[in-house]
């Protein structure tokens, strides 16, 4: 479903290289459930990003949905995401000019749907995470809870088969944390992939699998 | 490519665009005086531009139609007193113009001519009652009523059989006709003019002569019409003209002399044949050829001037306001970069975010440019109410000024929203 074969990511600093990703094979089968671990700057959100089809391989292969993406044109990863992924930012990254409603509507619009369909898609998503009665909100005048539920929301509304979270509970206390990896479970439940970025073993608890990573390449599987 | 294609399918998909342009007029709205200090220089270079145009125009149109009272068609000649016969003082009766074989000879040898009107102009006191006032008597032909068009409003105008019986009647304008016969029915009413009286037989409508691009109009308001036949007889050739002691005598047969063309084209050709014939037997060069047509030319080709200066003058207005709004969508873009990250992660196009700010630009300029048309709608007015001067406000220049602020819009948006689109997903979602 979603893997990687021999996948390197190289940034070239000045004269010097860094080994963000250093030959990564792995693969997530459909509908699993990961937690990826690992020190700081060992390569996680490097290695999200790629899934994420945000960035490119510097080499190596990612198959997704059966496609090779790793070396497709920008527009076309653009339709991929659009199509296939959700994403959670662990500072929410929700438009603060957009209402709740709007923020949820964003990847119906690049989708096409029409105005009515996507008010009703955002409301039914705005239950999901029970935020109904705050759909007309900014998400200034939320919590940080309530902000990453919209997020998720939002990551939903374009039904993907894959869902990214890069450290999704880092700005939230722990039992609002758990109330979110709680939505994760249930999001697991009906069948989506999910990879999330954690520090904390608590949080990765809630994963089916944790990959450990250290200095770009995979340590360990448990 | 692909971003244009993308970008051209995006603008053109109708319901697409005008969820863009709402939400580009929302987002916008959000920063209400930011947006419209921004539309600014729109407002005041497409406003400026159109109050010009509308002055420049109003004034154009006036001396146009002006020239075009003349006759297009017409060629205008004047007898003058030449220099050296106005300044010897002994002279005292000075012998000048154009005579009555003048006419005759450009009528009968210059086939472009179709017909001509001859007038002799004498200024003269005219009596009714214990009413006088000073009239330009107009002795001429029937035809002048067709080559300078008034309005007949009572009665009816000089006819050929007027001329052949030399008739004591006079077409008089409404003007004189006011002043001379307040109270009495005007028409067959007699008007005393030295030792004769006139009977009114027709009044037109007067209008304020003057002059039109420096050519005397043939007709004034103190016009009394009479056939030429009579004025040769009862006035002769010698006019007298007392001011001030001194005795001003002059002798000359006709006073102006309107020449009607054919075809426009052979106007030019036209003058220049009776310039050259005139030039024989004028040696003293006392008279002058006026063209209007010429005159026209001029005109339009003044305005014309005059708009490539009004046109470069907007352009630099125009271009200091485009630069304006170039200068806060750049900042707007540095501003939103997390957002334009966000988009770009849920999976927006390059030629999305371009489609995105491109609106917002064009949506920035074109409101600027509807307050700039109301603006330049609205100077002319109080400019025509304060100052007195004709105004017009050409269509042409207002549809110009939507299509050029549109126009400013795509030029000095599409910097701003590659440089958003450029923008790494990864590198603007870390943004701060
Ligand atoms: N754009 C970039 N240019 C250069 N080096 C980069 C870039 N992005 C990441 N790196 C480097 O790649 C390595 C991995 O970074 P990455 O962000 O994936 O770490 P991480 O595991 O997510 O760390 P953290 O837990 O602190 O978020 C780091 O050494 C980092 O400096
Ligand atoms: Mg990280």
């Amino acid at each position: 479903m979603v893997s990687l074969k021999d996948v390197r990511k190289i940034y070239q600093m000045g004269s010097e290289k860094v080994r963000a990703l250093d030959g990564v094979s792995i693969e997530f089968s459909r509908g699993s459930f990961w937690a990826i671990m690992g020190p700081s700057g060992s390569g996680k959100s490097t290695l999200l990003n790629l899934l994420g089809c945000l960035d490119r391989p510097s080499s190596g292969t990612y198959t997704l949905a059966g496609e090779d993406v790793s070396q497709l044109e920008d527009d076309d990863l653009s339709a991929i995401r659009l199509k296939y992924l959700g994403f959670v930012f662990q500072s929410f990254n929700l438009i603060s000019q957009l209402t709740v409603r709007e923020n949820i509507e964003l990847p119906l619009f690049y989708q096409g749907w029409e105005p009515q369909e996507c008010a009703a898609r955002a409301i039914e998503l705005a239950e999901q995470v029970e935020l109904a009665d705050r759909l007309g909100h900014r998400p200034a005048e939320l919590s940080g809870g309530q902000q990453q539920r919209v997020a998720i929301a939002r990551a939903l509304a374009n039904d993907p088969r894959v869902i990214l979270a890069d450290e999704p509970t880092g700005n939230l206390d722990s039992a609002t944390g758990d109330h979110i990896m709680g939505l994760f479970g249930e999001l697991h439940k009906l069948g989506k992939t999910i990879l999330i970025v954690t520090h904390e073993d608590e949080i990765a608890s809630w994963a089916d699998h944790r990959l450990h990573m250290r200095d770009g390449h995979i340590d360990r599987i448990d | 490519m692909d971003t244009l294609i993308g970008l051209i399918e995006f603008m053109t998909n109708i319901s697409k665009f005008t969820r863009s342009v709402r939400l580009g007029i929302k987002t916008l709205l959000l920063h209400k005086l930011r947006s419209l200090l921004t539309m600014l220089g729109v407002v005041f270079g497409v406003g400026s531009v159109i109050a010009m145009l509308a002055v420049g125009t109003g004034a154009s149109e006036e001396a146009q139609s002006q020239i075009r009272r003349l006759g297009s068609q017409n060629i205008i000649l004047h007898s003058v007193q030449s220099q050296q016969d106005q300044s010897s003082e002994r002279v005292r009766m000075s012998i000048y113009g154009l005579t009555y074989d003048d006419e005759v000879r450009i009528r009968e040898t210059i086939p472009t001519v179709r017909r001509t009107v001859p007038a002799k102009l004498i200024p003269h006191d005219a009596r009714v009652g214990g009413r006088t006032m000073e009239l330009r008597i107009v002795g001429t032909t029937p035809a002048w009523f067709d080559l300078v068009e008034r309005e007949l409003i009572a009665g009816r105008r000089l006819q050929q059989r007027d001329l052949e019986t030399r008739a004591n009647v006079c077409v008089l304008t409404e003007r004189s006709a006011r002043r001379l016969l307040a109270t009495e029915t005007m028409l067959g009413n007699r008007i005393r003019v030295g030792a004769n009286y006139y009977e009114v037989v027709g009044i037109i409508r007067s209008e304020t002569g003057g002059t039109a691009g420096g050519v005397q109009t043939p007709d004034q308001e103190v016009d009394a019409y009479i056939p030429l036949s009579t004025a040769r007889e009862r006035f002769g050739d010698i006019v007298i003209r007392r001011s001030e002691g001194s005795t001003e005598r002059s002798m000359v047969q006709l006073h102006q002399l309107v020449v009607e063309v054919d075809e426009l084209e052979n106007v030019e050709s036209t003058a220049a044949a009776i310039e050259q014939m005139l030039q024989r037997f004028h040696p003293r060069g006392d008279y002058r050829v006026s063209v209007p047509l010429a005159l026209l030319r001029q005109a339009e080709a003044t305005q014309r001037t005059f708009n490539i200066v009004l046109g470069s003058i907007a352009g630099i207005s125009l271009l200091v306001g485009g630069i304006g709004i170039m200068n806060i969508m750049l900042a707007s873009v540095t501003e939103r970069t997390r957002e334009i990250g966000i988009r770009r992660a849920i999976g927006a196009k390059r030629s999305q975010i371009i489609g995105q700010f491109l609106i917002e630009t064009i949506v920035l300029s074109s409101a600027g440019g509807i307050l700039g048309i109301a603006v330049g709608g609205i100077i002319p007015q109080i400019i025509e109410y304060f100052a007195g001067m004709p105004t017009i406000v050409p269509m042409y220049a207002i549809v110009l000024s939507l299509g050029i602020s549109v126009g400013v819009g795509i030029l000095f948006g599409i910097y701003p929203a590659i440089r958003a689109a450029r923008l790494d997903p990864i590198v603007a979602l870390r943004h701060e």
